[in-house]
């Protein structure tokens, strides 16, 4: 990965630390400071989607051209992507332990965000329980297919036909009337692409050093 | 097309032959309810709607999840072989689907039937049930079907089985039950308008998902 997009995300992040916290944000009932927590939990799933939409890109590739290398991505997009996607879940408790009252409220977003994470593990499960090299990376492509697939409705579509404490589904207002205040635009955008971008960054340390540890083992 | 049929013939034929799964099942479902019967009824009027809605589902759940992971798990490795060097992959996950949807929608009927002989029927609009039932039992068929393929190969297949199925199941149960509960309330048919299309849509995926992936899992 170029140096410069590093850089970019490092710095990225660096200034969403500090701006996010010391920044001025709007004052709105039940939130009030707390608000600043969208500029860390929000871009968790923004990141997450992001990876796994690259792991299931690199499932399809492998499943037209079956090469180690692109099971590999594939594998390792859905590690971080799995990572990024608890750390929004812990964040988002964390969040909603202050504002709505408990860390685990029942809301639909919040099972439907759970049952992702489970359907993802599910898939590591199945990688560790298969043991010939191209049968694994072939099923488990197949079901990275499958789990993202299920991951659509269950994130995106289901929480908004219900009743949801989440802004933007059931009745409450998007996140527009948040950052339409522009003082929260100037964190919040480059947060995500902070985020984003070491998400990245990570995934591809881990790529290189799976492939190294799959030359050692086989010479 | 021909082929499709001819391995809906098989699967019948054999299914009828060997009459210990079926009649397993069918002794299996029995039993939850018998059991769910004895539990709940030996206080009069014990079981509400939601419990009611609860119980059923939980009952046709591990009959439907018991019976379609048999499909894949159990065959012989010689089957496998035949099967492979006699028809197209797309003719057996079509058929086997199909099957298992006939199977699942049988087991639902008369899981539904059995909850009405013993505990009162507080079912009040029937239509919209019952287009529940067969959609779920389509939707449990598809995927579950696709999840067997998979776990086929696994080393401890029924741990496996179980773990990659019950997510997959989540989705397509969260609808079945809000269905439930607005026939049970009997409210007008197009209030489940909304899970009824949610239910088809999620039917779609998985059936087309199982149809264009099958192909991959069969090569070994």
């Amino acid at each position: 990965m170029k140096s410069w997009l590093k850089l970019t995300g490092v710095f990225l992040l660096l200034y969403t630390h500090t701006g996010g916290l010391l920044f001025d944000v709007p004052r709105l009932s039940i939130l009030n400071e707390t608000i600043r927590a969208l500029y860390f939990h929000v871009p968790m799933w923004f990141g997450m989607v992001f990876l796994y939409c690259i792991s299931i890109y690199y499932a399809i590739r492998y499943l037209k051209n079956p090469t180690e290398d692109h099971d590999v991505r594939s594998v390792e997009f859905a590690h971080v992507g799995t990572a990024f996607g608890i750390l929004g879940i812990l964040t988002g408790m964390l969040w909603a332990n202050y504002t709505w009252g408990s860390p685990w409220h029942g809301d639909p977003k919040q099972n439907g965000a759970a049952i992702t994470l489970l359907v993802y593990l599910a898939y590591f499960v199945l990688r560790g329980s298969l043991e010939n090299q191209e049968q694994r990376a072939r099923l488990s492509a197949v079901y990275n297919i499958f789990a993202f697939a299920a991951m659509i409705p269950l994130i995106f579509i289901i929480p908004r036909l219900q009743s949801s404490m989440h802004p933007g589904s059931g009745g409450n207002p998007g996140f527009n009337i948040y950052d339409l205040h522009s003082s929260m635009r100037i964190v919040f955008y480059p947060a995500i692409v902070g985020w984003l971008l070491i998400g990245y960054w990570i995934s591809t340390l881990r790529i290189r050093i799976r492939i190294l540890q799959n030359k050692t083992i086989e010479s | 097309m021909n082929n499709l049929l001819v391995l809906l013939r098989k699967e019948f034929t054999l299914e009828l032959r060997r009459q210990s799964v079926i009649s397993g099942i069918a002794l299996y479902l029995f039993s939850l309810v018998f059991i769910c019967y004895l539990t709940f009824n030996l206080r009069s009027n014990a079981i509400n709607q939601a419990t009611w809605s609860a119980l059923f589902w939980l009952v046709i759940l591990f009959s439907a999840v018991n019976s379609v992971a048999k499909s894949f798990i159990g065959e012989k490795p010689g089957t496998f072989i035949y099967l492979y060097m006699t028809t197209d992959a797309h003719s057996i996950i079509i058929s086997r689907i199909v099957y298992n949807f006939l199977l699942c929608a049988v087991l639902s009927l008369a899981g539904y039937g059995l909850f009405v002989l013993f505990m009162n029927d507080p079912v009040l609009d029937h239509p919209v049930f019952l287009a529940g039932l067969f959609l779920t039992s389509l939707g449990f068929a598809s995927s579950l079907c696709l999840i067997s393929g998979i776990a086929a190969k696994a080393r401890n297949s029924t741990v496996v089985m179980a773990v990659l199925s019950f997510p997959v199941i989540i989705g397509i149960l969260l609808m079945a039950i809000r269905i439930t509960n607005n026939a049970l309330d009997g409210l007008e048919s197009a209030a489940s308008k909304d899970e009824i299309l949610n239910l088809l849509g999620i039917n779609l995926i998985s059936g087309a998902l199982a149809y264009l992936l099958f192909p991959y899992i069969w090569r070994s």
